[in-house]
């Protein structure tokens, strides 16, 4: 299957998982990654450098209508939801909050789904909300692949318990195995 | 069962036909955002497909109003983004103190307190009473909020971080009296702000202006509208005067990029070239 694009969503937890991700993919990764990582409003973009030194790949925060290009790790802005149009660019809105989040990461998925159909894979990591079931379950009723990270190796174990509950995952994996997963699926497609 | 994705013939069809029966235009917005509100807004109310949902549009205006708030978005603070605000008295507020008579508008105010915001900054700066404040929106219910000046004092606390944050001067409880759940901001503060009704992508320049802010608006059309309504503030611009976009927002990829100059890159604050 020719995968074009990738979603994470992630909450509490989060930093040290993206970290295991971002560093750990080599930088002929070539299908694009979309991450809505819930922080507060305010957050600044310093954590997003940090990743971006240590990573292969280039990682930067999600431009209004900025065109989603392979080699890029995309990371939602702070108290923006993140949605992705038919073209595969992104639009930004400050609608309500979503679960109590902005971003939201159903949002992100949903739009995600809607625009890759069966050709996304949608990832749900560790997290203490329910944010995220129903936008994995959308991606799978589109035909997507789902994968999500065992509950036994989260920091929070409720997102990806949540979201188990909801579907049938494709793939309950490790962060170690995901990022082997990713890797053996990139060189398929080559 | 599987997900059946509506298409967007059927979503084009029905912003055709509000378009044609109320002239509100919301085919160049961005397709993501207005296919999350319509899908909302059909599970809400229980219809089974769009076209089911379009004939009630056409058929029940009650409805349709309802439909056209679930697709403007009014989320808004007082003193969103402090640094913005900052800015504005940094950057700004010394370009607005060698004009005589100052004339702002703030585009897309929704429920109004941005220009609220705006109105405390500048009795802040004594620049208040030579200025008149145009506050429009094409939502009416919101801009009858607005003009009311009445919310919620769940944001108090927030809002009064936000002001001191941005370089306030005063006690930020000084601009508003309690009233139960409520908050009403000072008459005082209300004398100068005219609020009418203006729809960015049907209406045209009604005035020419020192400042526009016109902040997390744009970012709900797509690349063309945002251009033509870049040309509208242009066009309401006087030489030298100056345009503030929100903090995502850019001009970089628009045709009048070059005819501004940035006064603050990060905060989005360009000035018009003479
Ligand atoms: C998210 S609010 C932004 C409020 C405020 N400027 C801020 O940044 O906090 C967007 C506002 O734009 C208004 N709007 C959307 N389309 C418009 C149009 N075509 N003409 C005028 N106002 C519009 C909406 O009604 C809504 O009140």
């Amino acid at each position: 299957m020719h995968y074009e694009a990738i979603v994470i969503g992630v909450s509490s937890g989060g930093m040290n998982a993206l970290k295991i991700i971002s560093s750990a993919l080599p930088g002929d990764f070539n299908i694009p990654i979309i991450i809505v990582q819930h922080l507060s409003a305010h957050s600044d973009s310093h954590w997003i450098n940090l990743l971006n030194e240590k990573s292969h790949l280039d990682v930067k925060e999600a431009d209004e209508k900025e065109k989603i290009e392979k080699g890029n790790i995309y990371i939602a802005p702070p108290n923006y939801h993140l949605l992705i149009e038919k073209d595969k660019t992104f639009s930004l809105t400050i609608d309500e909050r979503v679960n109590f989040a902005r971003p939201s990461i159903d949002v992100l998925f949903e739009s995600a789904a809607e625009a890759y159909t069966n050709k996304l894979i949608g990832i749900v990591l560790t997290g203490s909300n329910s944010d995220g079931t129903k936008g994995i379950k959308r991606i799978k009723d589109c035909g997507g692949l789902a994968i999500i990270q065992d509950p036994k190796t989260a920091d929070s174990e409720y997102m990806p318990k949540s979201a188990i509950a909801a579907i049938v995952p494709d793939y309950i994996l490790s962060l170690e195995d995901i990022v082997a997963l990713l890797i053996q699926i990139n060189q398929q497609k080559r | 069962m599987r997900y059946k994705d509506t298409s967007d013939l059927e979503i084009s069809l029905l912003l055709e036909a509000i378009y044609r029966k109320y002239g509100y235009d919301f085919r160049e917005y961005s397709q993501a955002h207005i296919r999350r509100r319509i899908m909302n807004r059909m599970s809400a109310s229980g219809f089974e497909d769009v076209s089911q949902m379009q004939s009630k549009v056409l058929n029940d205006e009650a409805f349709a109003s309802e439909l056209l708030q679930n697709l403007s978005i009014t989320v808004t603070e007082m003193f969103r983004d402090p640094v913005f605000y900052r800015s504005l008295r940094e950057n700004v507020i010394p370009v607005l103190k060698t004009y005589p008579f100052i004339k702002i508008w703030h585009a897309g105010c929704a429920t109004g307190e941005e220009a609220y915001s705006m109105a405390i900054l500048l009795q802040e700066e004594g620049l208040y009473d030579r200025t008149t404040i145009y506050a429009t929106d094409f939502n009416q219910m919101a801009l009858n909020r607005a003009k009311d000046g009445i919310f919620s004092n769940k944001m108090i606390k927030e809002y009064t971080s936000n002001y001191q944050l941005s370089g306030g001067k005063e006690s930020f409880s000084c601009y508003y009296t309690s009233n139960y759940d409520n908050v009403i901001m000072n008459q005082s503060l209300k004398k100068n702000i005219v609020w009418a009704n203006h729809n960015l992508v049907t209406d045209s320049v009604f005035a020419e202006v020192n400042l526009i802010l016109c902040r997390n608006v744009l970012i709900y059309f797509d690349k063309n509208l945002q251009n033509k309504v870049q040309t509208l503030f242009y066009n309401s611009l006087i030489n030298g005067g100056v345009l503030c976009l929100g903090s995502k927002e850019s001009l970089r990829f628009s045709d009048l990029y070059e005819q501004y100059i940035e006064l603050d890159t990060k905060q989005r604050i360009f000035k018009k070239k003479y």
